[in-house]
């Protein structure tokens, strides 16, 4: 394990490739849930804890029952149940014993199962921390910092949305770009300021 | 209408001074600038300029023309963009970028979110990155002071970060050369002394405020001489400051109303934060120049900077 | 028969998944590079469309309601495993392309909307061809902002140069620009739309 490492995940995960702003990945409760900024944050802290727990199980059925039985193949089968049986469960669970966090961040959880972010940073994990079909050093600490990161870049570019979109609700957007396009708009300007990022080193 | 706007978007100004007034003002105090850029780079430099500010003007007429709104580039507010668009362009850049960049900048980052007052991004600033993003090669391209052909060179920041020079006197500048403009760079951002003078204009004028100008810039500064490339504490404070755009952008970009925090304590924060990221991405970036893509970040970061930092309500904890 | 050629025309036309419902925007935007790519993206997505709405009404009767989606997630998946692995014997070029968007078509809204709202109550013709229709829809969606992002950002045609001495705008093909010219192209629909005195277009549910 490797500090530097995982620092250059982090600010690569939230700066550079930015989930939303430079991999288009989650777009959708983006422009669904930016709206207003409370909702935007409790989707956030969703986002986050649903896409580091699925990054810790698919990697571990990956390691200890895809690839010593060679099945690899069924990875993106494997993958999506697990993450659509997690979220059901956390559903459940959260509905149970906390009507709070429920109301919070329960009502969220349905909207993640099919949200590309997470299926795609689990397998992003295995496509980076994995070469010639074996785990690299510390591949599974890497992986899990990976999706928490990822998670915490979409949080960022959700909040940020979220309040530039409070402020655009009292302008006099012309018609036709009302709504979905000025979202757009402001995710492309966002994202050319993003490039402000790249190329970074050491 | 004009009232309205400056009562809504900048509670801040206490003076009665309208739109136009503090627009025509700012864009005049900037001329300075602009004509040492001329002086310095040559007749080509006016070009761009006038191109430039051509393009945000015609926009913004033909935009509200369409749109059947009231026209209203007489506040100048088009010819300032322009202004500043030009000011963030090398002198070489061939004149259908300035031409291209003006109608981004206007039609894009302005009339799309409803026109002045309303964009949520600094609109010549936003022209500048799509430019860049689009031409890096015209973007980096640079004319050597005073030669009238344009032999390319490369700014004091560019040569810094690809390591050909590890201090001031391998560049062959004088702390005065870089004061006076005497370096290859943007045409508008080169003559310090000229964006100074303009500075000290508008700060006793009360058309803009010393908070972000001062956070931006010590911030810069500060960070790159405690975390210099020569070393700790070592690092160059001057040379940080009067190299790039800082004083340009800290002055006249940061400053600008429609796109920075209502409050002052949310213009410090605002200052300050636009100087961490230029730092970081002038040190460990691929950039070597981060000033105008900090304040695009800290754009977005606005709405949430005056929603945290506002003064506290008389009489509530 | 006219029910049959509307089931197919209607995902080309007002139900678009692009321009009309406004779904399917991560793969979208993210493969719109150059016309090679998305007609990739769509003939695969067209693919898995056909093939998960085929099965999906053949079985209709046979899933209980209460465990449909994950049936469904597991009928796409394997679809989406079988494209998969063609691709990477036959086109490694375009696989490698794409990334990890193939793999991804699983959570595509478009293909589990239509299974949910189309196959899983209608017999299995009507079926293939809404798949066949969605599927063409999305392609040409996808073609159409794919052709302006490679023709202004990078000066050609699915490869090929075309305006000879333009100067591309290389931001176009980069991330600001997919997501500038999805935008503009909605905002432009919403246009069209006002004009013909339609409300703007919105989206429902929150998936992709």
């Amino acid at each position: 394990m490797d500090l530097g490492k995982i620092i250059a995940i982090a600010i690569s995960m939230i700066f550079v490739n930015n989930f939303i702003l430079s991999k288009f990945l989650g777009l959708c409760p983006f422009l669904g849930v930016s709206k207003e900024s409370k909702p935007a944050l409790s989707m956030g802290a969703a986002v986050i804890f649903v896409m580091t727990c699925s990054s810790i199980m698919t990697w571990l059925i990956y390691n200890y029952l895809l690839l010593p039985f060679n099945i690899g193949y069924l990875r993106t089968i494997t993958f999506i149940l697990v993450i659509a049986a997690f979220v059901q469960f956390i559903e459940m669970v959260i509905r149970k014993y906390s009507n709070v966090l429920y109301r919070s961040l329960g009502i969220y959880l349905p909207l993640i199962t099919t949200n590309c972010a997470v299926l795609g940073v689990t397998i992003l994990n295995i496509n980076n921390f994995y070469s010639g079909g074996k785990a690299v050093k510390a591949s599974f600490i890497y992986s899990t910092f990976q999706a928490f990161f990822a998670g915490v870049g979409f949080l960022v570019a959700l909040i940020l949305m979220s309040g530039i979109r409070e402020r655009l609700e009292l302008s006099d957007v012309p018609e036709s770009l009302k709504g979905i396009p000025i979202a757009f708009i402001v995710a492309s300007l966002m994202s050319l300021a993003f490039m402000g990022f790249s190329g970074f080193s050491r | 209408m004009q009232n309205n706007l400056i009562v809504s978007s900048s509670p801040h100004i206490a003076s009665h001074d309208a739109t136009p007034k503090i627009m025509w003002s700012v864009f005049f105090a900037l001329l300075l600038s602009g004509a040492a850029g001329v002086f310095i780079f040559g007749m080509r430099a006016l070009m761009v300029i006038l191109v430039s500010i051509a393009s945000c003007v015609a926009t913004e007429y033909l935009i509200q023309k369409l749109r059947r709104k009231k026209i209203t580039i007489s506040d100048g507010s088009a010819a300032l963009t322009g202004l500043l668009l030009a000011y963030n362009l090398s002198s070489t850049v061939p004149l259908w970028m300035p031409l291209v960049g003006g109608f981004f900048a206007i039609a894009i980052c302005k009339q799309a979110f409803g026109g002045l007052g309303r964009n949520i991004f600094n609109p010549a600033l936003a022209a500048r990155a799509f430019l860049l993003a689009s031409w890096p090669k015209h973007m980096t391209d640079f004319a050597r002071p005073f030669t009238l052909d344009a032999i390319s060179s490369a700014t004091p920041l560019a040569c810094f970060k690809l390591g050909k020079v590890s201090g001031m006197d391998e560049l062959g500048l004088s702390y005065w050369d870089m004061f006076l403009g005497k370096r290859g760079g943007c045409l508008g951002e080169v003559c310090i002394v000229a964006l100074l003078i303009a500075a000290v204009y508008l700060l006793w004028k009360k058309y803009i405020w010393w908070q972000t100008p001062l956070g931006f810039i010590l911030t810069v500064g500060g960070l790159s001489w405690v975390f210099g490339q020569q070393g700790f504490l070592k690092g160059d404070f001057l040379f940080s400051i009067l190299s790039g755009g800082l004083i340009l952008g800290a002055f006249f970009m940061a400053t600008d109303y429609v796109t920075s925090p209502l409050t002052k304590q949310g213009q410090l924060v605002f200052g300050v934060g636009c100087g961490l990221i230029t730092f970081v991405i002038r040190r460990f970036g691929g950039y070597p120049e981060g000033v105008s893509y900090s304040i695009l970040i800290m754009n977005a970061v606005v709405p949430l900077i005056d929603r945290y930092v506002r003064p506290r309500v008389y009489g509530v904890k | 028969m006219k029910t049959l050629i509307k089931e197919f025309t209607k995902g080309i036309t007002i139900e678009n998944p692009t321009f009309g419902l406004i779904l399917g925007l991560c793969p979208t935007l993210a493969v719109s590079t150059s016309l090679i790519n998305a007609l990739g993206m769509g003939v695969a997505a067209t693919f898995v469309l056909v093939g998960s709405n085929t099965i999906i009404s053949l079985v209709r009767r046979l899933i209980p309601g209460r465990i449909r989606l994950p049936a469904f997630i597991v009928i796409i998946a394997t679809f989406v495993t079988i494209c998969e692995l063609a691709m990477k014997a036959y086109l490694p070029a375009l696989d490698s392309a794409l990334g990890i968007f193939v793999p991804l078509i699983v959570v595509n809204c478009i293909i589990l909307a239509r299974a949910e709202a189309f196959a899983s109550k209608n017999k299995v013709l009507p079926s293939i061809l809404d798949g066949l229709g969605m599927g063409v829809g999305f392609t040409i969606g996808l073609s159409v902002i794919a052709l302006i992002r490679e023709i202004l950002g990078a000066g050609s045609i699915a490869g090929i140069k075309i305006l000879p001495g333009f100067e591309p705008v290389a931001m176009m093909i980069l991330a600001p620009g997919a997501l500038l010219t999805l935008g503009l192209l909605i905002g432009l629909t919403n246009l069209l739309r006002n004009l013909r005195g339609k409300p703007n277009l919105s989206r429902k549910g929150g998936c992709c």
